[in-house]
């Protein structure tokens, strides 16, 4: 353990810090006047709901899976929230219990037939988005008034969305970071067939960290439309990837439970500035997906090389 | 027939081929007996495209756990663009837009594993993020505008012998070749090799650098192949055709008894599970079902299928 491994792995995990601040940086310069309370609230805005699909995305990548329908299961909250919370709480709350369930009966079925989770999720994601648009053919629906309240919340100094998103990220690290049964949770992605041997019950975990996923997405559907006011089936279909790419940018680690809240927290508000800077800097549309994938390529690019300085060690 | 029977049901394919049958017959039973052949004749049709990814899927796939390519959808959306819009409806051109498109598909394919050889990126992620800058530079390069395909790129993929599409039986070729290469080349059996346990396979002296590359290249340029023909089978490229193609290109690999895990492929498994996916999806249209009904049943009846068929031939 020589100082520079030590400051290779420092590096390391500044990295998300650093390109949030970038892209913060680069932001205030390309239009200087979201550089306020009220600028960074409105560009700020929807990195809450992104924030919480971002770490149910990462409860699953926790456990070595792959969830491909979060945005779909988020539209179909959206959809729910819209509706049947609106109009009958009860009914509206028994539906979102159900979406939970249903999340940990996906994860239950993964584990026990030992099948691939990008399959069974993307195969779930029709299921959600079928749902939804049964509910919803068309755009429409009302949001509760406690939702819009709550996400229209004005907090004195420090825009809502950034106090919103760390203590997200709080909550999670805490859970998940320093309890033992987050421990227990991680080391069933490091080494799930130690972690049974040691008699925990991977299936237990797994269905527990789905059913994680499941009511952050739940939260992340809620809050969206606390923000839209109305729902749509196809609200959210871009989370999936969001989500994906919040986790990596927050230097999760694809495999081995190795994951960090307050990181996908931080990816999640630097995809979100992201979107707003490639608008500021007013890059064709046509290029706007293509850049957030750039973005994606050259954080991984500089993450690979810090490591390879790391094993050349 | 009791020998027949469990020798059959060894095999990998034949869920895939059940599930195809038993769709088919709910199908015709529904309108007693009217379009059976006509059915199947469409099924051909659609199912050829899905067999052409599938296949490049399929070798990715083989090559071992957390391999696949996510960028088919982008790259045939790339592809069809680029053949249309170099071939400019002319049939002179046909040869230069079909190089063109390959070209820019094997750029694709060099750029993936570029990604996860050099940038040491997991191919999921790699495949994803390198698929938003292909269909951005598809947006920018298409311009919206839809281009007709020349005459002869457009026969080629509508002409029908006796009812059997022409396209299904260059297919059949192809998928014929590609058992060939899995199973008698050095390439192919290199692929299993990995699949099976790579660290083996390095051992064994097997190239297994150049043996991945060539895969995600191959996976490339076949979702290249189908740019091209979709584009000319449906009168030109437009900007969503590589839309759902992905859980496709997944789905019938898996369905078709390849191991998810890697090191055991299926080619005719493939055929089984993208007629089924087509079938269904007439199946589901044939009873009147509404679209979110439709796509609820998709969803379960591939988690189904793959729940039968794939679960317990995986080893970790």
């Amino acid at each position: 353990m020589s100082a520079l491994t030590l400051n290779r792995k420092t590096l390391r995990a500044l990295l998300p810090l650093a390109s949030l601040a970038l892209v913060l940086a680069a932001t205030f310069y390309a239009q200087p006047r979201t550089m306020s309370y009220f600028g960074l609230n409105l560009m700020l805005q929807y990195a809450v709901p992104i924030a919480l699909a971002t770490i149910a995305q990462m409860f699953i990548i926790t456990v070595n899976d792959l969830d491909l329908s979060i945005g779909p299961f988020v539209g179909l909250v959206g959809c729910i929230g819209a509706t049947y919370l609106h109009d009958t709480p009860a009914l509206g709350i028994l539906a979102l219990l159900l979406c939970i369930g249903a999340y940990a009966a996906m994860a239950a079925l993964i584990h026990l037939r030992n099948l691939p989770s990008i399959v069974v999720t993307l195969g779930a994601s029709f299921i959600w988005l079928g749902i939804a648009v049964m509910i919803l053919p068309s755009p429409g629906g009302k949001a509760p008034d406690w939702l819009k309240a709550i996400m229209a919340l004005q907090v004195p100094l420090i825009p809502f969305p950034i106090i919103a998103a760390l203590l997200i990220a709080l909550l999670v690290h805490i859970g998940l970071m320093t309890s033992s049964y987050g421990v227990i949770m991680r080391g069933t992605g490091g080494n799930p067939r130690a972690m049974a041997r040691a008699g925990w019950s991977e299936l237990r975990t797994k269905m527990a960290m789905y059913a994680l996923a499941g009511f952050f997405g739940v939260l992340s559907g809620l809050s969206l439309i606390g923000l839209t006011t109305s729902a749509d089936a196809h609200i959210a279909d871009r989370y999936t990837l969001y989500a994906i790419a919040g986790v990596i940018l927050g230097g999760g680690e694809f495999v081995g439970g190795r994951v960090s809240p307050f990181g996908a927290v931080i990816g999640a508000l630097t995809l979100t500035l992201a979107g707003s800077f490639l608008i500021f800097m007013r890059i064709s549309p046509d290029w706007q997906i293509g850049a957030q994938g750039a973005i994606l390529i050259i954080v991984l690019a500089l993450r690979a090389l810090i490591s390879a300085g790391e094993a050349r060690r | 027939m009791t020998a027949l029977w469990s020798k059959l049901r060894g095999q990998p394919w034949i869920w895939s081929f059940i599930a195809m049958i038993a769709v088919w017959l709910a199908t015709i039973a529904f309108t007693g007996g009217q379009g059976a052949g006509e059915i199947l004749t469409a099924a051909l049709s659609f199912a050829t495209f899905t067999i052409i990814i599938g296949l490049g899927q399929m070798m990715v796939i083989t090559t071992g756990p957390g391999n696949v390519d996510l960028s088919i959808p982008a790259t045939i959306t790339l592809a069809g663009v680029v053949a249309t819009k170099v071939m400019d409806t002319d049939n002179a051109r046909l040869l230069i837009g079909i190089v063109a498109a390959l070209g820019a598909s094997f750029v694709v394919g060099l750029f993936n594993y570029g990604l996860i050889r050099l940038l040491r990126i997991p191919p999921i992620i790699a495949t994803l993020s390198s698929s938003f800058l292909i269909l951005s530079t598809a947006i920018s390069y298409g311009r919206g505008i839809r281009i007709k395909p020349p005459p002869m790129l457009a026969d080629f993929a509508t002409t029908r012998i006796l009812g059997v599409p022409l396209l299904a039986i260059f297919v059949l070729l192809l998928s014929i070749g590609m058992a060939l290469l899995l199973k008698r080349t050095l390439y192919g059996r290199t692929v299993l090799a990995i699949g099976q346990n790579p660290r083996a396979a390095r051992l064994a002296g097997l190239n297994v650098d150049l043996t991945r590359f060539a895969t995600y290249l191959l996976s490339a340029l076949l979702a290249g192949v189908t740019g091209i023909v979709l584009s000319g089978f449906s009168g030109g490229a437009a900007l969503n055709m590589g839309e759902g193609f992905l859980l496709a290109s997944i789905a019938v690999v898996v369905i078709g008894g390849t191991s998810v895990a890697g090191g055991r492929a299926n080619v005719p498994g493939i055929w089984g599970a993208a007629l089924f996916i087509y079938l269904l999806d007439t199946m589901l249209n044939t009873f009147g079902a509404s679209a979110g009904i439709r796509l609820i049943m998709t969803g379960v009846i591939i988690i189904t299928v793959i729940t039968i068929a794939g679960g317990d031939r995986q080893q970790r």
